[in-house]
């Protein structure tokens, strides 16, 4: 039977010559992924199975990001207990505040613990990522992570998948981050939801491996189980360069069935923002109108990576931020802020007027390092915007690219990328 | 099991963020988290809330992050069910896992209003506008879906098995 490349990769983890969409499965896990909101939750479920050991201390990811460094006493509660944890248990890729931690979504790949063909789940939304190298990756709750550790597995409904097809190539500033907004605005927030999105065509191979992460990383907020690119030479050579364990390259079923097609010519695209409160309520950069703006945030699992640095700092370079704006810049990992370092981006960022922080999710949630009071406006590389999510519930957040954040943090309001 | 409550009722697109804003995360407790549920968009929510109310809202609910925290803040201010057109798919997974009956019911969210009387039941996935005299049919969940949220959830539901394994 014809299917998806998802489906491919479930039907390997259970155990299945095929699944069909639809079909609940029992599926073996690659990797259990938490951060420090989650693990907590899921470490006093686990406690209650009765289990001494997890399933496989090599397997699993603890990655204390968002409240990071401590925020509180409350937060360094709760990584004090992640940290305890991981000791007991041996977990081997817990990772440490200063030492190689950094936004748990950078980190992994960065890290190789994800590879092509993988089964990955992590109490974390955007888990979805690891989609970019052809492994399927998805969000689920404490409770499940907490069964993933003890057990190795999780249950899963075979998801249905869209195809996107891609053709032409991103143009000037436009970049994947564009590429995403641009298809949630088309689906809404709930277009995919239960269903892969699956990306295919000639212009994937004109996409970077960063810009296929920030797209994939993105499939929650279109309502999908998981986003997910087809493995090419640039897959590859990424995952040789980090160390990944050997890949397992599937692909879909030419005949495979998709529940529809939505064709994208990324050679027509513009640079393109979210509107307050939803990530669907798109516009393109020339339709913004006038919208000043009090903070700037570059960063997060969507667009925290290098190459979203080195874009900010190309239009950054010798200019100054406006005067009443705040723009804060977040390196996602330890080894991009050196990088960043040694590439001069960070005394570009310094010397235009940023505050560059230690890696960490922060603002992106409301967590910290750059909440917003009533009434204030932002715009962020992050990848939601709903209702109070970076601070009071009279604030906005407007989503772009790196591009789009950089040169609006200079206009002091929504501005058009230009060097 | 039979469910009866008012109604709390909301529209589309109710994400996590409001159900628990992040901003509380950095405590599990359930009564700490339940005193905040739906602040950013019901400041009323927490104080007229009781034990058995029911939330009804429209399509989507429950979308954004992974947060087991929402269903468990929903769960712990009183809310016995939640019923929806449709629910966004890490918060349907988490509210069962949890011990939160939810019910996917077009029908029945596009006609129940705020601060109806309604009874819900979970056996028959009977749904009664007690104030209306409507009633609604949504999909019985499975024995075993039952007995889960009985026992409050998967971790206590996988204790009572006897090959958890």
């Amino acid at each position: 039977m014809a299917m998806t490349m998802t489906q491919k990769i479930l039907a390997r983890h259970a155990g299945a010559q095929s699944v069909r969409a639809g079909e609940l499965i029992m599926a073996k896990l690659d990797l259990v992924l938490g951060n420090d909101i989650t693990s907590p939750v899921a470490i006093q479920a686990f406690e209650k199975f009765g289990k001494e050991q997890v399933f496989d201390c090599g397997k699993i990811a603890l990655v204390p990001d968002h409240f990071t460094p401590n925020k509180d006493i409350k937060a360094a509660t709760h990584c004090a207990l992640i940290r305890n944890f991981a000791r007991q248990k041996g977990i081997q890729n817990y990772f440490e505040v200063g030492h190689d931690c950094g936004v748990e979504h950078a980190v992994l790949p960065e890290k190789g613990l994800v590879t092509a063909g993988d089964c990955v789940i992590g109490a974390d939304s955007h888990t979805c990522t690891y989609g970019a190298l052809g492994a399927f990756s998805t969000g689920v709750g404490s409770t499940d992570m907490a069964f993933g550790m003890a057990y190795g597995k999780a249950w899963f409904k075979v998801p249905s998948a869209i195809r996107v097809e891609l053709t032409g190539k991103p143009r000037g500033f436009v970049c994947g981050k564009d590429v995403i907004l641009h298809l949630i605005g088309l689906i809404g927030v709930d277009g995919a939801r239960y269903q892969s999105i699956e990306f295919t065509g000639s212009g994937v191979a004109e996409l970077t491996i960063d810009d296929r992460f920030t797209i994939a990383n993105m499939a929650i907020e279109a309502g999908g189980k998981n986003g997910i690119f087809p493995v090419d030479d640039q897959t590859l050579a990424y995952l040789r360069e980090h160390g990944a364990k050997e890949p397992v390259v599937e692909t879909a079923d030419p005949d495979a069935e998709y529940d529809r097609t939505i064709r994208i010519d990324m050679d027509t695209l513009k640079p393109t923002v979210a509107f307050p409160h939803l990530p669907s309520n798109t516009r393109t950069i020339d339709q913004v109108g006038d919208v000043p703006i009090d903070q700037v945030v570059i960063g997060s699992c969507t667009n925290g990576r290098l190459s979203d640095l080195r874009i900010a700092a190309r239009i950054l370079k010798g200019k100054k931020i406006a005067p009443h704006v705040r723009c804060i810049v977040i390196p996602a990992t330890q080894r991009i802020w050196l990088e960043a370092v040694n590439e001069g981006l960070l005394q570009t960022f310094v010397e235009a007027g940023c505050s560059v922080s230690a890696p960490t999710c922060g603002p992106c949630l409301g967590g910290h390092m750059g909440i917003l009071a009533a009434g204030e406006r932002a715009v962020a590389t992050t990848n939601r915007n709903f209702v109070g999510r970076m601070g009071h519930v009279k604030s906005e957040v407007y989503l772009a690219s790196p591009a789009v954040a950089a040169a609006s943090a200079i206009a002091g309001k929504l501005a058009a990328p230009e060097l | 099991m039979t469910i009866e409550g008012s109604v709390f009722r909301y529209g589309d697109n109710v994400d996590t963020d409001v159900i628990i804003p992040a901003r509380y995360l950095n405590t599990s407790d359930i009564k700490e988290l339940a005193a905040h549920c739906m602040e950013d968009i019901d400041t009323t929510f927490t104080s007229r809330v009781k034990q058995g109310d029911i939330v009804v809202a429209g399509k989507n609910f429950g979308c954004g992050s992974s947060r087991e925290h929402a269903p468990i803040a929903l769960k712990g201010a009183g809310i016995s069910c939640v019923i929806a057109e449709t629910f966004a798919r890490i918060f349907y997974r988490n509210a069962l896992n949890i011990g939160l009956p939810i019910l996917e019911c077009p029908e029945a969210a596009k006609r129940i209003q705020a601060g109806d009387r309604v009874t819900i039941d979970l056996m028959s996935g009977t749904v009664a506008d007690l104030t209306t005299g409507e009633t609604f049919q949504a999909e019985p969940f499975p024995p075993f879906m039952r007995e889960l949220i009985d026992a409050g959830g998967l971790i206590a539901y996988a204790g009572s098995q006897p090959n958890n394994e």
